[in-house]
């Protein structure tokens, strides 16, 4: 088809940023309904909150913004340096993700042999509120895993398109719009790590 | 009218000019217009579907007792109706079909800004349809929920309602994925000289639209996650056994479900504010008041979702809140339909089948939106919810309303895509029998749901017995002058009179540039210089 539309990098960026938008209320339900129950069951919330494992909430905080400044200085890199640092920074920022989601399944391997899942015998057996906060723990954390995974994934065709020289200085909407994703991405995880690990 | 002026040569025509031949061609175009058309042939597919389905519901409704079905099936039969018609049809169809035809031409744009992630969302919708469909076959049968999917029942019934719920999530992306790209290709692609001030009211009401989808649609998409991880993990969430509150379930879906009736009606508010002018010859009375109310609408309409819940067990401040911020509502609405009846005064008014069915919109939305302010009222809603008042209602504004305001589109906009026009007299005919036969079937409704008549119920009293028949008669009617309308339709548009340019006299853009429109719309990029319903400017015969 002879359809060219020009290259729009501002309109490329204004759609990414309504994008997120959308993705911000998508875990806003959430965290709506973590709020209600809070003040619902604010004694078993805080007693299930205590047995979180600080541990592995802590060092996947410091991995993901670690992520994000790589893929912030990636952006920057392809402005100003060569094409082999922006693939190192990008590698490294799905490094990061990766280990991160390897962390995700120690804790939740932990968690799930001391029989705590959604709908599990020993959740059904104690207080209606715990079982409440962990299983908006598991949808929480678990929608945020699976923008992690498709942000990595995202991350990983932007390296090889950068790679194959498509993205490049003069036209780099794509990179930047990937680092945008995963930014999100991150910022989603700073309320959900004080909210489940920190607070109560 | 007569045409104006030459037809363009078919051959340079969107229909023929493309690389790829044959069913690629239109399936894989990334041309808004294309798409426009494989929307508007998708949606209106399933707004059939959707009557057939409503046809039978009213036959079984005939008689009480049973008449032609079980109540199994009858209870599948209204939750398909209602997923079909709100999900497949009415929420993607303005903005999926006329949106996408439409609104690049009037903004003087050459297409929308992400064509490849418009033909994604079309391929997003039939794609959820289609999962949707699935659903109703398979698994333990058709959901039988409703189609708000309220829980707890939703989670424990046999039927296979994850599948459906799947579906409607796929969808909704498809719906996001269409409001990012109309607000982005309105803040972005506007020719020189097409100002804010001059944007025509269409895409004004598809911007206001478009931003209720992008921030409404992301919080159905994580209700109906819950529905699943409710049936699939046992979260109990919802679930008051196990500590969680069905009244959250109901929270959540309607901030988005309530918004979600504004991105039904505001586009055909806006098609409403595009004929009505043409068609009195006069410009658009109160034109920044007409724009702004859409605005208002979808902020406003976005904060009154509780007086969904005023007998589910709010707190008294809560439902004096919701019930005032609905009634804040009627404001934007009145506005716009004061501004169309001052348009029409004095006004050289033709009437010919676009304006007959946009006048119609304007009687039947009033209807509707005033029997919506009986419901928004908590004193009056505890008499009539939950009651055939409530599907009388809801079928004043989204049929009455939205739907006559698609026919509508359809008679205004399809002559220019086509080059050919349907006939006259039978147009008026089918909009006889469909305003009448409509008048007929739902208000009857009203006053069924007045007298205490409930929804959805299978069954009923022998006293209701006079007026459902009445309301069964008034579905045939209606649906006559449908299949009417259709045939009338596809032979004008497949061997009716040829249309010049402009026959309407319109001075939108999208009747300045040759008829069926060139694939790039225009042949240099047009400026400006005039208003939308400035006649003085737009060249009319």
């Amino acid at each position: 088809m002879s359809h060219q539309t020009r290259k729009d990098p501002a309109g490329a960026k204004l759609g990414m940023w309504l994008f997120l938008f959308t993705e911000l209320f998508l875990f806003g339900g959430l965290f709506l309904l973590y709020g209600v129950y809070l003040a619902r069951y604010h004694r078993e919330f805080a007693a299930a909150g205590r047995e979180m494992h600080l541990g592995f909430g802590t060092a996947n905080t410091v991995i993901l913004i670690t992520s994000s400044l790589l893929a912030a200085m990636a952006v920057t890199a392809i402005q100003r340096s060569g094409r082999r640092l922006v693939l190192y920074l990008l590698g490294g920022t799905v490094l990061c993700g990766a280990v991160f989601l390897f962390n995700k399944y120690l804790e939740w391997s932990d968690e799930i042999g001391h029989g705590i899942y959604p709908g599990s015998p020993r959740l059904a057996a104690g207080p209606p509120g715990e079982s409440v906060f962990y299983s908006l723990y598991y949808l929480t954390v678990g929608l945020h895993g699976l923008h992690v995974l498709i942000g990595g994934t995202l991350l990983a065709v932007v390296a090889a398109r950068v790679g194959r020289g498509t993205i490049h200085a003069g036209d780099f909407a794509w990179l930047e719009n990937g680092a945008l994703y995963w930014h999100l991405v991150d910022l989603v995880w700073i309320f959900i790590f004080p909210l489940y690990y920190l607070v109560l | 009218m007569k045409p104006t002026d030459q037809t363009m040569t078919p051959a340079a025509s969107f229909w023929n000019d493309t690389g790829r031949s044959g069913i690629a061609s239109w399936i894989f175009s990334t041309d808004h217009k294309r798409i426009g058309l494989l929307y508007f042939f998708s949606v209106f597919g399933f707004f059939l579907v959707g009557v057939v389905l409503g046809l039978l519901i009213r036959i079984e409704l005939m008689a009480p007792g049973r008449t032609i079905m079980g109540p199994q099936t009858y209870n599948a039969l209204f939750t398909v109706h209602g997923v079909v018609m709100v999900f497949l049809f009415i929420i993607p169809g303005f903005q999926g079909s006329f949106g996408n035809l439409i609104m690049p031409i009037q903004i003087g744009a050459r297409d929308v800004a992400f064509p490849r992630l418009n033909l994604f969302s079309w391929w997003l919708y039939m794609a959820g349809a289609a999962i949707i469909l699935t659903s109703l076959f398979t698994g333990g049968g058709p959901p039988d929920t409703g189609w708000t999917f309220y829980l707890p029942f939703s989670g424990r019934t046999g039927t296979n309602v994850s599948l459906a719920v799947f579906g409607v999530f796929v969808v909704g992306f498809s719906s996001i994925a269409t409001g990012v790209n109309f607000v982005t290709t309105i803040h972005r692609l506007r020719a020189e000289g097409m100002t804010w001030g001059r944007l025509p009211l269409f895409v004004w009401s598809l911007y206001a639209t478009a931003w209720v989808q992008i921030l409404a649609t992301p919080i159905l998409g994580i209700t109906l996650v819950l529905i699943i991880a409710e049936r699939l993990l046992g979260t109990g969430l919802f679930d008051p056994g196990r500590g969680g509150d069905p009244l959250m379930y109901q929270h959540l879906f309607w901030i988005y479900s309530h918004p979600a009736v504004y991105i039904m009606i505001l586009p055909a508010m806006g098609v409403i504010s595009e004929i009505i002018p043409v068609f009195a010859r006069k410009p658009v009375f109160g034109y920044k008041m007409i724009a702004f109310s859409s605005l208002a609408i979808a902020a406003a309409g976005s904060l009154v979702w509780g007086h969904h819940m005023f007998t589910s067990g709010m707190s008294d401040t809560a439902v004096l809140v919701f019930s005032f911020l609905t009634f804040v509502v009627a404001i934007p609405s009145a506005i716009k339909v004061f501004n169309w009846v001052s348009t029409l005064y004095k006004g050289s008014i033709s009437l010919e089948a676009p304006m007959l069915f946009s006048l119609s919109f304007i009687f039947l939305f009033s209807i509707g939106g005033l029997t919506g302010l009986i419901q928004g009222a908590a004193a009056t809603d505890i008499h009539v919810h939950d009651t055939q008042f409530v599907v009388g209602h809801f079928h004043y504004v989204i049929f009455g309303g939205s739907g006559f305001a698609f026919f509508a589109a359809m008679h205004y906009w399809l002559p220019k895509f086509y080059g050919r026009r349907y006939a006259e007299k039978p147009a008026i005919i089918a909009w006889a029998l469909m305003s009448v036969g409509f008048n007929i079937l739902y208000f009857s409704m009203i006053v069924l749901g007045l007298e205490g008549m409930p929804r959805r119920y299978y069954d009923y009293l022998p006293e209701f017995a006079p007026l459902n028949l009445v309301s069964t008669i008034g579905s045939w009617i209606l649906a006559s002058g449908l299949v009417l309308l259709l045939v009338n339709l596809v032979r004008g548009l497949r061997s009716g009179e040829r249309v010049g340019k402009n026959p309407w006299g319109a001075a939108t853009l999208e009747w300045s540039i040759p008829t069926p429109p060139p694939t790039e719309n225009f042949e240099e990029e047009p400026v400006v210089t005039h208003g939308p319903y400035d006649y003085r400017g737009a060249g009319i015969p």
